[in-house]
């Protein structure tokens, strides 16, 4: 299956990432010949196969349900591109 | 210069216990090199007060007699791994000036053991790449030129740094990150040793994501035992990684004895791909042969679902990956995009993002957006997920079966120029993981060697694929490989 220019705008959204207009055949090119080759997949029996779900044959380790780190504001707030009295800002979000 | 830079780690640990030579003079030989090596690109950032700060430290610690495992070794950390107050960005335009608050666990690991960090190593943006071109930094330059050709070569990607700064002795031996065959490619492409171990091998905390059912963390060194002694350095259980896994980590440079007698050697016909390159193939049989006159058994062998690796890896990466990058939105870390008054959070979303991601990230992040959409999830991501079962399956049949190790070629090339004409598409990009993918779907530890060169005098490397939670064997058999191959090290510096 192809990936037209409105299939790009689509799921660019969905990304949310901007692109430009003369971003958009290029990409539809590009995005179609990659699921070209991923079609070849198609001609792969999977019936009654399950996917694959854990790489390493490894019950996942737990842990107890404690609180053993945090309070530490200044280290979580210190990369933010913006930020006032202790917590991310962001544009507007209410209208 | 550079005498004491070239060392092994190995050997450096051995002259460092002697007392025949200091940290302080170890690490001030790297930090030379390194300084001199600006046409590399290989170090994007040079931590040179702390390497020293780090290195008198260790000298105090080794006339106390209080030596660990790594003490006084200089080594480079691929950008990929958060460092403690050290700039961490993963090559990418998006984290500019991002400082991570904390440590990731496998230099965490590597400080502990008394290592001595030389500063951050160069890579494709996000670790998406096979050739270091998609950095923010500029690509990284492979030391290796073909003979009678000044043409600058990639040293392979996405460790790319990585591998020329082991293959140019910038640093005594260096960490990567392999989601696809990241630390292998560069290591064949540089004449190095790169290691991939199990997956849950090495704990992924504090390592920037790409895709995190495939990511690894390994060494890249110049030599096979390096590979063992770092390893068994950066291995282990961590709480703060749930599929890090609670094996005890055996000391891996135990098992090196130059003893393979009677190991089964698994040559895969799959990996017989058309249009091979006769010095490939030669290579590739070349090694079978050395291991079988070192007391090995070779056995023809088959992984039928090889041929699909590739695209179910270019399933699942890039979905796991727009997944991962989500978190890129520029209100926690990272650069923001400049807005206007009247833009709302969303436009914010898609700015930052159109601003800060390259090209081939952005091109991955969508990818995986589509599969994972709504009607396309089951046709692309599920049945990728049941491909990559029969994959594992083979390799299940063929351990089963009494194969031990499995060798195959690591790229399909040698090393390939910078800004290749023929790399433009994406996918011819993408095909040099065709050897390398299938032990990252399968969880398999893997490592390459140098064993050969090409007619122009390029590296080659040899693959070898163990058995799950069995580096120790698969290191064995790759010293011996190492040692049969006689490869020599040596690279002419123009640089």
């Amino acid at each position: 299956m192809a990936i037209d220019t409105e299939t790009v705008k689509h799921v660019a959204n969905l990304a949310r990432i901007n692109i430009t207009d003369e971003e958009l055949v290029p990409l539809s090119e590009e995005l179609s010949t990659i699921l070209k080759f991923m079609e070849q997949l198609n001609s792969v029996d999977v019936d009654g196969i399950d996917p694959l779900t854990s790489v390493t044959p490894m019950a996942l380790n737990l842990r107890d349900d404690i609180v053993d780190d945090g309070e530490k504001p200044n280290q979580i707030l210190m990369n933010a591109p913006n930020r006032r009295e202790g917590f991310f800002t962001v544009p507007k979000v209410i209208e | 210069m550079g005498e004491l830079s070239s060392l092994t780690i190995s050997k450096a640990q051995y002259e460092l216990k002697k007392g025949n030579i200091t940290s302080v003079e170890l690490t001030e030989d790297c930090l030379i090199e390194a300084k001199n090596s600006t046409e590399l690109n290989a170090f994007c950032m040079i931590t040179e007060e702390l390497a020293l700060d780090q290195a008198m430290k260790a000298d105090q610690d080794i006339r106390k007699k209080n030596i660990r495992k790594l003490t006084g070794i200089p080594i480079g950390i691929k950008d990929i791994f958060c460092t403690k107050r050290v700039k961490t960005q993963a090559a990418s335009r998006i984290l500019t000036n991002f400082t991570p608050p904390y440590e990731s666990t496998v230099t965490q690991k590597l400080w502990n053991s008394g290592a001595i960090m030389l500063g951050k190593l160069n890579m494709d943006e996000f670790a998406m790449g096979s050739s270091n071109e998609t950095s923010i930094y500029g690509p990284c330059v492979n030391p290796w030129k073909a003979k009678n050709d000044p043409t600058a070569l990639t040293p392979g990607g996405s460790s790319g740094g990585s591998g020329t700064a082991v293959a140019a002795n910038l640093c005594l031996g260096a960490t990567g990150t392999d989601t696809g065959g990241s630390i292998r490619q560069p290591a064949a492409f540089t004449g190095t040793v790169g290691l991939k171990p199990t997956y849950g091998r090495c704990s992924r905390w504090g390592i920037i994501a790409f895709a995190s059912s495939l990511d690894q963390a390994g060494p890249m060194t110049k030599s096979v035992r390096d590979s063992a002694i770092l390893l068994t350095e950066m291995s282990g259980f961590d709480q703060n990684d749930s599929t890090s896994a609670k094996y005890e980590v055996p000391d891996f440079e135990s098992f090196l004895n130059q003893n393979i007698k009677g190991q089964k050697i698994g040559i895969p016909k799959e990996y017989r791909v058309d249009g091979m390159p006769k010095e490939i193939e030669a290579l590739w049989e070349d090694g079978a042969e050395k291991l079988k006159a070192a007391g090995a058994k070779i056995i023809d062998i088959s992984l039928p679902h090889t041929r699909y690796a590739l695209p179910a890896y270019y399933v699942i990466a890039p979905a796991e990956a727009s997944s991962n990058l989500a978190r890129y939105d520029g209100v926690r870390f990272g650069e923001r995009a400049e807005l206007d008054k009247s833009e709302n959070i969303n436009e914010m979303y898609k700015k930052t993002r159109q601003n800060g991601f390259g090209k081939e990230v952005k091109r991955r992040i969508m990818i995986g957006t589509y599969a994972l959409s709504a009607g396309f999830y089951e046709a692309y991501y599920i049945r990728a997920q049941k491909v990559r079962t029969l994959i594992q399956s083979d390799f299940s049949e063929v351990f089963n079966r009494g194969v031990d190790v499995i060798l195959t070629p690591t790229t399909p090339t040698a090393a390939f120029k910078l800004k290749d004409d023929k790399k433009k598409n994406p996918l011819d990009m993408y095909l040099n993981d065709v050897f390398t993918v299938t032990a990252n779907l399968a969880g398999l530890p893997a490592i390459s060697v140098p064993a050969g060169k090409d007619e122009t005098g390029l590296p080659l490397g040899l693959q070898l694929i163990g058995k799950p939670w069995e580096e120790g064997n698969l290191l064995n058999v790759a010293d011996v490989l190492e040692k049969e191959s006689q490869f020599d090290h040596r690279v002419k510096n123009w640089w």
